[in-house]
């Protein structure tokens, strides 16, 4: 009898296993009433708890446009904190639906890790941060120094080829979080910390003297950040490239968190009208509501509003809208077309 | 028994015929059917787990295969046994990190082993102070994991040590130590090394190309042990022919040192000191924050286990042989050093070989504190680099698993020398 019900149990567990790895993720979020989002393990303005615990920042912002999208409500995701080394398998075992976590669109990331990028949501490239005392005023003078460096990232194979490619030599110190080579930075034990330039901004912001530390000019790659999706659920993909789309756009037509209930009701715009849900049926063919763009607007506001409230020049953080300026300012930001 | 029992004897009837349910009821057969169905379950599992991996590889769109190996790393490694850059393979960056971890390794089991002997024989000691300091030592390190050490000590080397910078000026605030040879910084202990004027190139293995002068070196010194075996087992021989023992250590000496000596004259072999040069201390040999760390983290936390292994084998020597030897007039470091140790290494090597296994296999900690052993460089970067975890993962486990069967057979032959000989 004992073992009947034992065997009855397992045959059970396994059907209902199978049965759920056969689930797209839409119905898997939707199901759990939650989306599972991979942020880092704290970066000031990109994805760091506040004061009352509640996951803020840009990257943080992604994540809760999605889940406004597909669940209406922003605050339904679970952020679970992945290193450089844990995100990818977290994101290719399902343990997270998407990950949000200033991750480089990298060909092999792509094709051969199996990921697909939904996009980019912040243009980047990497840079090296030294103590004024130091009096180095170009990436070129860095020969011999010790260099902090998160492990498992694409700015770890950028510095080698950098250095190499200069004819320099240095010491690499591998560190496995932001917050370890913060600690090692600031006790001295390496002369430069590289990270994306972003990063960086965004670490010094939180040094009790960001004014003694200096970004040099150089960069020295390309580093577009973005949202990225297991590959083989386009669905999945396509509603998480087409929120981003839809941030961006947003931007672009003057939707903002403000105005968007008046604009919802309908327009002389007819993309707007189209995107907002108020005209024809986008949300239904990806398998949302028709209002799914308005929700993931109204979350935390158009792409500028969240680069504005998280790190943009108001912000402790401070950066300059630079390359992710809108096409129309002079920047790469492009949505296609919702139509 | 009552079906069977006829069978065994000896008057009875041919042996019944076999039935089907005997498999099950007659405990002869038994024991080979569960170990039968045991086998056949486990098989199953086994399959099972292949083929879902296999499903899940091919739902992924990923392949098996070991061809990452091949590609260049791409990656830089900070402590280098051997020649290796980035644009080296990915196969040379494992090779480098299992050295790492060799010498991490090597180091840490001396460190824990001189510690552990020293503290197991000083716990026993009638001094009331030195018994209780090293009990002290023994539970504060036996009872907080051995992660957290490695993690104080790395703190420890960055917080509290100057940086490079503070050695400079004409009024510098830190200094170096010995006659102004070895400089203790947060990024690490520079020490000299020796290097040699009249070199003699490299001699080119394959995968390593160690120096010809250091080649040398080593075989002399080794020869040097063996003739200085041969010295000694002369002076037992001459001790139990005449009651005198000859003395030896100044033979001892020469035979050990001469001849490296004369070989370090005519190699030129000079000291290089470290000197700071540019943003740090260049020339000599760089110990770095990470190997510290973990040198004594796994070395003092493994010492306290290997102090209880000690003090337990003293233990077991009975109090006769410690007696009979101050009997005779022995002083206690010579009854400890001729007659208990050496019956006690019996208790104790086979324990200790386990904690040389810990050791080895908590060497994979040190991507705590950045040290690139082989968890770091093949199960820590290439895997993140390549994406191919699961073929990074297994080959890092048949390669722990090899290093310590290793070291476990190694240590068994050790084991069976020093054994008791039955006669």
């Amino acid at each position: 009898m004992k073992t009947s019900v034992f065997y009855g149990t397992l045959a059970a567990s396994a059907l209902l296993a199978g049965a759920a790895s056969a689930q797209s993720t839409l119905e898997t979020v939707q199901s759990n009433g939650e989306l599972s989002c991979g942020v880092s393990t704290g970066l000031a303005g990109f994805s760091a708890p506040d004061a009352n615990g509640v996951w803020q920042g840009f990257d943080v912002a992604v994540c809760r446009a999605v889940a406004a999208a597909v669940l209406g409500d922003p605050m339904a995701v679970n952020f679970v904190s992945t290193t450089g080394q844990t995100r990818f398998s977290a994101l290719a075992s399902g343990e997270i639906d998407m990950l949000a976590r200033n991750t480089t669109w990298t060909f092999s990331r792509d094709v051969d890790l199996g990921f697909t990028f939904a996009g980019v949501n912040y243009y980047d490239g990497q840079g090296f941060m030294v103590n004024r005392e130091l009096g180095v005023s170009s990436a070129m003078e860095l020969s011999g120094a010790t260099v902090c460096i998160q492990t498992g990232t694409t700015t770890e194979l950028n510095l080698a080829d950098f250095f190499r490619v200069n004819g320099m030599d240095y010491e690499p110190v591998p560190i496995e979080t932001n917050a370890e080579a913060q600690q090692q930075y600031l006790a001295g034990a390496c002369d430069v910390y590289t990270k994306d330039s972003s990063g960086l901004a965004a670490t010094r912001a939180s040094f009790p003297e960001p004014g003694n530390h200096a970004i040099l000019p150089e960069i020295i790659s390309k580093e577009p950040l973005g949202p990225a999706v297991r590959q083989g659920d386009d669905q999945w993909a396509d509603i998480v490239r087409w929120t981003l789309n839809a941030l961006i756009a947003a931007e672009e037509l003057g939707v903002t968190s403000a105005n968007i209930e008046e604009l919802a009701a309908g327009t002389d715009n007819p993309e707007i009208n189209r995107m907002l849900g108020s005209a024809g049926e986008l949300g239904a063919m990806f398998g949302l509501e028709s209002d799914w763009a308005v929700r993931a607007i109204s979350a935390g506001g158009n792409y500028g509003e969240i680069f504005a409230s998280t790190i943009g020049e108001q912000t402790p953080i401070g950066l300059a809208r630079g390359l992710n300026a809108q096409w129309t300012q002079g920047g790469l930001l492009y949505a296609p077309p919702f139509r | 028994m009552s079906s069977t029992s006829d069978a065994r004897t000896p008057t009875a009837a041919p042996k019944a015929a076999f039935r089907l349910s005997m498999l099950l009821y007659d405990q002869r057969y038994r024991s080979i059917t569960i170990q039968i169905i045991f086998l056949f379950a486990l098989m199953l599992g086994i399959a099972w787990l292949v083929d879902n991996t296999i499903n899940n590889l091919r739902a992924l769109g990923k392949d098996f295969s070991f061809s990452f190996l091949t590609a260049p790393a791409g990656y830089d490694i900070n402590q280098r046994p051997i020649e290796y850059d980035s644009q080296m393979t990915h196969g040379r960056a494992a090779l480098v990190g299992l050295l790492n971890t060799a010498i991490l390794a090597v180091m840490a089991c001396a460190l824990a082993t001189i510690l552990g002997v020293i503290a197991g024989v000083l716990r026993l000691s009638n001094n009331w102070i030195v018994a209780r300091l090293m009990t002290v030592y023994v539970e504060l390190f036996r009872n907080i994991p051995t992660l957290v050490w490695i993690i104080i000590f790395g703190a420890i080397m960055t917080e509290s040590m100057p940086a490079p910078s503070a050695f400079r000026g004409d009024d510098p605030s830190a200094s170096m130590f010995l006659n102004e040879s070895v400089a203790v910084t947060n990024r690490g202990v520079y020490i000299p090394s020796i290097q040699f004027a009249n070199s003699l190139g490299t001699v080119n293995l394959g995968v390593v190309s160690p120096s010809i002068n250091w080649l040398l070196v080593f075989a002399v010194l080794i020869a040097g042990i063996y003739a200085n075996k041969a010295i000694l087992k002369n002076a037992t021989a001459v001790q139990n022919a005449t009651g005198i023992r000859p003395k030896t250590w100044w033979k001892s000496l020469a035979v050990l040192l001469g001849p490296v000596l004369v070989l370090f004259i005519v190699f030129g072999a000079f000291l290089e000191y470290p000197e700071l040069r540019g943003f740090n201390f260049a020339d000599g040999t760089h110990l770095r924050n990470s190997l510290i760390a973990m040198w004594l983290g796994l070395g003092i936390y493994t010492g306290a286990f290997v102090a209880e292994i000690v003090r337990s084998g003293i233990l077991a020597i009975s109090r006769g042989q410690s007696e009979a030897a101050f009997a005779l007039g022995m002083q206690p470091g010579k009854t400890m050093r001729l007659v208990i140790l050496p019956q006690a290494l019996r208790v104790i090597v086979p324990p200790l070989i386990s904690q040389y296994l810990n050791i080895t296999k908590n060497t994979s900690l040190g991507l705590a504190v950045g040290y690139m052993d082989l968890r770091s460089t093949l199960g820590g970067i290439t895997i993140n680099q390549t994406g191919r975890e699961l073929e990074g993962m297994l080959l890092m486990m048949l390669i722990y698993l090899a290093v310590s069967l290793s070291i476990s057979g190694a240590m068994n032959i050790y084991n069976n020398r020093i054994m008791l000989k039955e006669r």
